[in-house]
């Protein structure tokens, strides 16, 4: 009992923020961190808690004993990661954390939001400093959480996009420097209002009558079902429950207040309900090149029921989570392990799968609505192939 | 000038006359050919459409191809007309006269219904020189012929076709008229004799080397397996290309004239095989063993052959060199030689001439053995390149470029492409990984020995089959590595497949609707491995990939020498088909290339990355882009 106790984590490390049960959603950092160093640190991956993971469990403010357990198992470790970034009076880290706090950024537009910081606060003086500087510190916020592929991904694309505005202008320093600034600025703004694009263009596809099947919060499908709520078209939304997160719940809630009608399933009950599903919809963590998703732990699940019965699977995705990956597996992925609850103690020696995602493979997918308009999944590889040859 | 223009144009009733062809027309064609056949010797131009006779078909006129890839200026050659992928091809990078050029490929395409009779016609153009005797002697050009040098005429014809047909009317009567007293003085000259090859020589102004060549150029269509894709693979080239590329290079061997020209020409004179499955009959098939003896003789005789390039034919030809890297490496090694030992003949420049020249290597290769579709874009990139030199160079400069270019060709594209793959590929190898392999693709081999050398733990299932047998040289490189190797036949592949977990393929070339064309047996792995849910990697460099889509293994493939089949190495008692080679209820197939459809691959290993197979035709586009600003 005593590892849980708030007091304890508190004096173990003063630099971070108090963690606790209630201020949890406030204190992500040292347990990310911490995952970030225990990855470092321990022999590969024996127990790699996805940062991402835990972010999103304390948008929610979902807490488990189990985290708590990490949380402070990741405090020991703190004070690595806080060396590598003492040295520098900005931290890029801190700016990142600061702006993740937010639950509505997505954590890719955080980190962009970031490195346009560190531009801003750079000395360079050169381009080539710059982008060298850039590079650091995209590394850094890559280091910082290996197994979010949206915090990669947009990490990777600002940096084509820096790199290629600096090869063609050979202006002044400063005028080149502002202009990736406003390029990184124009890039954040345009990532914020991908989500509206989205929704807009899925408004055609969700039709009066439609019975739609969600899984797990994402925020681009709620933003989609919230629009059309507000167009007022009538459609009801089959909920799964979304274990371990329970993120079903929630987005249950935030559904019922715009008054749609919303049915709650456990994980178990998607077969059982395909039948009077339209249509199902679901965000994704990352878009790989395959055209696939990878999304929390059951979309696969429901695409491969879904698409058994023939029913249109739909991804909303925003462009920036377009990755470089391409696994040919479910096991071919970085692991993310997030922590279960079972309700009961498990057994030591029973083991216990804790991926957080899963892989669903293109041939699955119907359609996938990004702010580059409605594509397929073989045109992932397309723009893909454009942006990074 | 006149010469190039073919005025004999042999109409077949199936052939539909589309576009311009300074022929005198269709009807009294499907007459011609026979006259004209049988001419060969006559030093007048029409000796040379003889062989092509057929091909006179509107398609062939321009064949603008002719040798150089920018204009027509001079005739030069021979160019083999087969080269007719070639020859088309640079018509396209001709920049200068890249609209008329194209549009007159388009005809081409157009007519070229019945393949063969392009296939000859090409052949004939490329003799050219001394084809002007009908048409084009006679003034009854059209104006357009009669302005331009040679290759210019044929492919403003094609433009003009269809603003004036009424002058091509006119012109073919007359030129009818023309061919008419032409075939009765020829009738008269056939009597001295002389081969085809000696009187387009001797008419032909051009160099010397084609003249041999002309008959190859012939042959060359044969392939069309290679030449096709060979020529279609050129970046950006006109959709009428495109189309006048496709069927155009395929000689159908089912039409018996056709053939016979052909091998009239040819330079590796090769026994046709009798009897043959009747579903391939359109693909070319000589009795193994009965050429190198013959091309051994003749190897100081040939003297527009380059020693360097004749070698690697008879290579080609025993088998000494096979697999699609090498065969493309060792050609353009050939051409290298070439290109150092090149002199410009006078008043000759040195574009046009040496894209003769190469185009007739090249058919004298693909007589050897039909070109690999990696060779045909190996051989574009070539060409391109000569008729990107500026005339403005000197000749040794502009040599030495050519040299470095081509050097920078299989520096880049093969070898350090290979680097990246073995990169790219290693990351998906795991440990307690169990890898298979078919056949012996080397950029596989890459890959499974630098995974080794990473202390990865995995081992291998090599899969073979009769009769290349090729896996057990994969075989042996690996053990000697130190590599866990388990060996098997293809028949075992649903036996063994449950224990595996990955399985790395190579590929001649991925077509563009993502089907993989890869050594015979290779689509047998893939669906097995699909069945299990096996995932299967392609790694191919992307400098084979290629625009052409093919649906089945039919329409265009390669074919062994039968009598492998029959035979076991090493096992002389087996001999039951012994004498059954000719018999009329047997017939043997050897075929050596298979495609695999897109659905049955996970993901295709290229330099520029992991793609899905539904991305090559991205690929294709970009590198078309890249190729062209290169």
């Amino acid at each position: 009992m005593w590892r849980r106790s708030a007091s304890f984590i508190l004096d173990k490390h003063d630099n971070n923020k108090p963690i606790s049960i209630t201020q949890s959603i406030d204190s992500p950092p040292p347990p990310e961190s911490s995952s970030m160093a225990e990855e470092t640190n321990q022999n590969p991956n024996p127990n790699p808690i996805s940062a991402y993971y835990q972010t999103r469990a304390a948008h929610h403010g979902i807490v488990t004993s189990d985290w708590l357990e990490q949380a402070q198992a990741a405090v020991r470790r703190y004070p690595d990661h806080d060396l590598m970034v003492s040295e520098r009076p900005f931290s890029v880290i801190e700016e990142f954390d600061s702006w993740r706090q937010q639950p509505d950024l997505a954590e890719a537009v955080a980190a962009i939001r970031a490195l346009a910081a560190v531009i801003r606060s750079s000395e360079a003086k050169t381009m080539m400093e710059l982008e060298i500087e850039l590079k650091k510190a995209s590394d850094t916020l890559k280091a910082w959480d290996t197994t979010s592929i949206s915090l990669t991904a947009g990490c990777d694309l600002f940096m084509r996009y820096v790199t290629r505005t600096s090869a063609l202008e050979f202006e002044d320093f400063n005028s080149a420097k502002s202009r990736v600034l406003g390029r990184a600025e124009k890039f954040g703004e345009i990532s914020c209002k991908a989500r509206k694009i989205i929704a807009m263009l899925s408004q055609d596809f969700i039709f009066d009558g439609c019975t739609i099947l969600v899984h797990g919060f994402s925020r681009v499908v709620f933003e989609i079902l919230k629009t059309a709520a507000q167009n007022k078209k009538l459609f009801r939304v089959l909920c799964t429950e979304g274990r371990p997160d329970k993120t079903g719940v929630l987005l249950a809630n935030e559904l019922a207040k715009l008054d749609v009608p919303v049915k709650l399933l456990i994980d178990s009950a998607v077969a059982y309900s395909m039948d009077e599903v339209d249509m199902v919809f679901v965000g994704a963590d990352g878009v790989v090149e395959s055209g696939g998703v990878i999304n929390m732990m059951g979309t696969y699940q429901i695409a491969l029921v879904a698409h058994s019965m023939n029913k249109p699977v739909y991804v909303a995705a925003e462009s920036y989570k377009f990755a470089r990956l391409y696994p040919l597996d479910q096991k071919d992925l970085e692991p993310a392990l997030r922590p279960i609850d079972f309700g009961v103690p498990v057994p030591p020696k029973v083991e216990v799968e804790r991926s957080a995602r899963d892989y669903t493979p293109p041939q699955y997918l119907t359609l996938l609505f990004t702010d580059l308009g409605v594509l397929t999944p073989s045109v992932v590889s397309d723009e893909l192939i454009q942006l990074y040859l | 000038m006149e010469s190039r223009r073919n005025p004999r144009a042999v109409v077949d009733p199936k052939v539909r006359q589309v576009g311009f062809f300074t022929s005198s027309s269709s009807q009294p064609d499907s007459s011609q050919p026979d006259p004209i056949i049988s001419d060969s010797s006559n030093p007048i131009t029409t000796t040379t459409i003889s062989p092509s006779g057929n091909s006179l078909s509107p398609v062939m006129i321009p064949p603008p191809r002719l040798n150089s890839s920018d204009t027509f200026p001079l005739r030069t050659t021979v160019s083999p007309s087969s080269f007719s992928y070639s020859s088309r091809r640079d018509f396209p990078d001709g920049s200068t006269t890249a609209s008329p050029g194209r549009v007159s490929k388009g005809s081409f395409v157009k007519s070229s219904v019945p393949v063969a009779s392009s296939l000859p016609g090409v052949g004939m153009d490329s003799m050219a020189a001394g084809k002007s005797s009908s048409v084009p002697a006679s003034g009854l050009t059209t104006v357009s012929v009669v302005n331009m040098p040679l290759g210019l005429s044929e492919k403003v014809s094609d433009q003009k076709k269809d603003p004036k047909p009424l002058k091509e009317k006119t012109t073919k009567a007359e030129r009818r008229a023309l061919q008419e007293a032409q075939r009765a003085a020829k009738a008269a000259a056939k009597a001295e004799g002389g081969k085809v090859t000696a009187m387009a020589s001797g008419s032909v102004a051009s160099t010397n080397v084609k003249a041999v060549k002309p008959v190859k150029s012939i042959a060359q269509k044969n392939d069309g397996v290679v030449a096709a894709v060979v020529s279609e693979k050129k970046g950006g080239l006109s959709e009428k290309d495109r189309k006048k590329d496709a069927p155009h290079p395929r000689m159908q061997y089912d039409d018996e004239s056709r053939v016979v020209k052909a091998k009239r020409r040819a330079v590796v004179k090769q026994t046709e095989a009798k009897n043959r499955v009747e579903l391939f009959r359109h693909l070319p098939q000589y009795e193994h063993g009965t050429q190198l003896p013959d091309l051994e003789t003749k190897f100081f005789q040939l003297d527009p052959m380059h020693p360097a390039v004749y070698k690697v034919g008879l290579q080609y030809l025993s088998g000494d060199i096979s697999g699609g890297n090498a065969r493309c490496i060792a050609m353009l090694q050939a051409f290298q030689e070439v290109v150092k030992d090149y002199t410009t003949p006078p008043e000759k420049t040195l574009n046009r001439d040496m894209t003769a020249k190469i185009s007739s290597y090249v058919s004298f290769l693909i007589e050897c053995r039909p070109l690999s579709i990696s060779m045909g874009n190996a051989i574009r990139f070539v060409k391109n390149r000569i008729a990107k030199l500026p005339i403005t160079l000197a000749e040794s400069e502009a040599k030495a470029v050519l040299q470095s270019d081509i050097e920078r060709f299989i520096n880049e594209k093969i070898i350090v492409a290979d680097n990246l793959i073995v990169k790219h590929a290693v990351s998906k190898i795991r440990d307690g990984d169990v890898l298979l392999t078919y056949g012996s693709p080397t950029a596989v081999e890459m890959v499974l020995l630098h995974a080794h050398e990473l202390r990865k733990k995995f081992r291998v299932l090599v899969v073979d089959s009769r009769p290349k047998l090729e896996g057990q040289l994969l075989l042996r490189r690996l053990i000697k590595r130190g590599i866990n190797c388990t060996y098997t036949h293809i028949n075992a592949l649903s036996y063994i497949m449950h224990e595996v977990t990955k399985v790395f393929l190579g590929a001649s070339s991925v077509l563009s609707n993502g089907t993989v064309y890869s050594r015979v047996g290779t689509a047998c792995v893939a669906m097995v491995a699909s069945a299990f849910r096996v995932p299967v990697l392609v790694c191919c460099e992307a400098y084979k990939f290629h625009e052409r889509v093919q649906l089945d293994s039919i329409c265009s493939n390669e074919l062994g020498d039968p009598n492998a089949i029959s035979k076991v190495h090493g096992r002389e008692d087996i001999n039951y088909l012994d004498g059954l080679t000719n018999n009329a209820n047997l017939q043997f197939l050897n075929l050596m290339y298979d495609a695999t459809p897109s659905d049955y691959i996970s993901m295709i290993i290229t330099d520029y990355g992991m793609v899905p197979p539904t991305s090559v035709p991205v690929i294709v586009r970009e590198y078309q882009k890249e190729h062209l600003l290169v």
